[in-house]
């Protein structure tokens, strides 16, 4: 009944403050979208310069994804480099082919590197001598684009984001506008009240993880080979231990603005540090760090299920870390409300 | 004075030797105090006196560094007590984003009113502190006096036998102090106890016992009439100063 309570008020709460309610559903849609069209730009066609080339050459260039322009020397090609006209020109001088690069854009400078080599070894291998190969893949596939890499990540990021936010901040307000206080001279149980939290925001991020996770496959298009209704348990699995670590973290909070300065420390690391980037090369007490976050075995889970198209079986030992985060995370809160009433 | 129906002589609340430090800043030194059953004593102090330290302390929201405190014979903090005690903090604790019903609604179930009783509750109590107008306005729109009288109204809600007000009358006009005053006497006379604090000296008037309160230590405790006596003064603010309490 006060559990019941408690629930009821935060739900009217959020009736009432419509804007925040905008933000938790709008806002990470929003900026999953900004992402989409950002990793799902064109394929990148490199500008390249020829100078003295062969017409053969030069025509494979363009067959291979090339944007060629010719130069008569050296020279030209340089300054035209320098203006941002060109990526790379390659010149033919004296039997060596001579490739310069732009080179300020490592990525650009890959694929110019590959465009070079496909085009140019097509020319040089003996015509029939090279076996032809079959490329297959375990998961993904040949258009699988970038986006549908971090897709699964960045959709744990947003709902991880926004949830630890708000729901950080309401239960701060609890504290700063002495209602906490004033509901410990109530019966209210100090479980009922992290509780009352849990299932009154839960509430609002299971609707907002449906609509997040509908909107990142039918609406992006977003890669999704599992189930559904697996994403929908990881990411409302993720957003609980997003609530009850921002409402957790809080009580070391005076102000709304102490609970911003949370973000550098809490949220940019884990986003850096959860398998966005592959964790393979960097340093062991780096990957040590990221198995302390909760993101990183949400986004090992969306991966498993939207890549891979893995199963329950499969990605319950994510599901259960991130269940014992919350519960860790709700008993520490519990705990920390005895500041306010010792029973 | 008499007291009503309540049962004379029996202890409400009981402080004994209650120390209370935050750090090594001591805010309560060595208070001993008794408020009998149905009876309002008042707390009398300036700001930064320990006031709403020793309040506190007695709603169970706070532990003594030392010493011991009960209401109705318990030791508190108890959660059971809670629900006997009723309690409006020093500042409003209100969801100023909901209507006054819905707060009302919110706190009148969590003490376990429900139902028919809980609406005829809210409405009784809104009457009270003359808000009934007000009843379905968001309280982000009301003004300082309105919220005071709500969190009033919130501690009303479910009758409770305890009464504790910290600074209740802040901000309201005369003619609603008075008002507020008169229901306070009329509860009082029904058996509840209630204990205020108060820096409004003609409000320790109406007080049927006062306690006056300076640095956290209890400098006297009787009657309006006993102080006024003890010291040769006229008003109890007289009283108080010839205790120490103009001292700075």
């Amino acid at each position: 009944m006060r559990l019941g309570a408690l629930i009821l008020r935060i739900v009217r709460q959020f009736w009432h403050d419509k804007r925040t309610l905008g933000l938790m559903f709008i806002a990470p849609l929003l900026v999953l979208w900004l992402v989409s069209l950002v990793f799902n730009g064109n394929a990148y066609h490199p500008h390249v310069g020829t100078v003295q080339l062969p017409a053969q050459w030069t025509a494979q260039l363009s067959r291979a994804g090339a944007d060629v322009s010719t130069y008569d020397t050296a020279a030209a090609a340089e300054s035209a480099l320098k203006s941002h006209e060109l990526d790379a020109y390659v010149a033919w001088s004296s039997g060596t082919l001579q490739v310069r690069l732009e080179g300020s854009d490592p990525s650009i400078n890959k694929s110019v590197l590959l465009l070079l080599q496909q085009a140019l070894s097509t020319h040089a291998a003996p015509v029939g001598g090279v076996p032809t190969s079959v490329i297959t893949y375990l998961y993904g596939s040949a258009d699988m684009s970038t986006f549908d890499g971090v897709g699964p990540v960045l959709i744990g990021v947003f709902a991880f984001f926004f949830v630890f936010l708000i729901a950080g901040i309401a239960f701060l307000r609890e504290r700063t506008s002495g209602t906490l206080e004033r509901l410990m001279a109530t019966p209210l149980r100090r479980w009922e009240m992290v509780l009352g939290y849990v299932i009154g925001f839960g509430i609002f991020t299971t609707l907002q993880s449906a609509v997040l996770t509908a909107f990142a496959v039918y609406g992006l298009g977003l890669m999704m080979n599992g189930q559904l209704v697996l994403l929908l348990l990881v990411t409302l699995l993720l957003s609980m231990t997003a609530l009850t670590l921002g409402t957790l973290l809080s009580s070391f909070a005076n102000s709304e603005f102490q609970m911003m300065q949370f973000i550098p420390l809490v949220i940019v690391p884990q986003i850096f540090l959860s398998g966005l980037f592959n964790m393979d090369n960097m340093a062991v007490w780096l990957r040590w760090l990221g198995k302390m976050m909760p993101l990183s075995y949400a986004a090992d889970a969306l991966r498993d299920v939207m890549i891979r198209g893995r199963g329950l079986t499969d990605i319950y030992p994510d599901l259960l870390m991130l269940l014992a985060f919350s519960l860790v995370f709700m008993v520490a809160n519990t705990i920390s409300l005895r500041k306010y009433r010792r029973v | 004075m008499t007291h009503g129906t309540a049962a004379k002589g029996q202890t409400a609340i009981r402080v004994a030797q209650v120390h209370k430090s935050f750090g090594r800043k001591h805010v309560l030194r060595d208070i001993t105090l008794t408020v009998e059953s149905g009876e309002i004593f008042g707390l009398l102090g300036p700001s930064g006196s320990g006031k709403t330290t020793l309040v506190k302390l007695i709603a169970g929201l706070d532990d003594a560094t030392s010493g011991e405190v009960e209401v109705a014979g318990v030791r508190m903090p108890s959660l059971g007590m809670l629900s006997k005690i009723g309690y409006m903090a020093q500042s409003d604790a209100l969801y100023t984003e909901l209507t006054a019903k819905e707060n009302l609604a919110f706190f009148a179930s969590l003490y376990g009113l429900s139902g028919v009783q809980r609406a005829k509750r809210m409405a009784e109590v809104m009457e009270l502190v003359n808000l009934s107008d007000a009843m379905n306005g968001v309280v982000s729109a009301y003004s300082g006096g309105m919220k005071r009288r709500l969190s009033l109204a919130i501690a009303l809600l479910h009758q409770p036998g305890i009464l504790i007000l910290d600074e209740p009358t802040v901000g309201i006009d005369p003619v609603l102090r008075k008002a507020v005053w008169d229901e306070l006497k009329r509860m009082s006379e029904a058996g509840t106890t209630i204990l205020v604090t108060t820096h409004v000296m003609d409000e320790a008037e109406k007080c049927h016992r006062l306690g006056l309160i300076r640095n956290g230590v209890v400098m006297a405790v009787g009657t309006p009439e006993q102080l006024k006596q003890d010291t040769g003064a006229g008003s109890v603010e007289e009283a108080f100063l010839v205790y120490g309490g103009g001292e700075q």
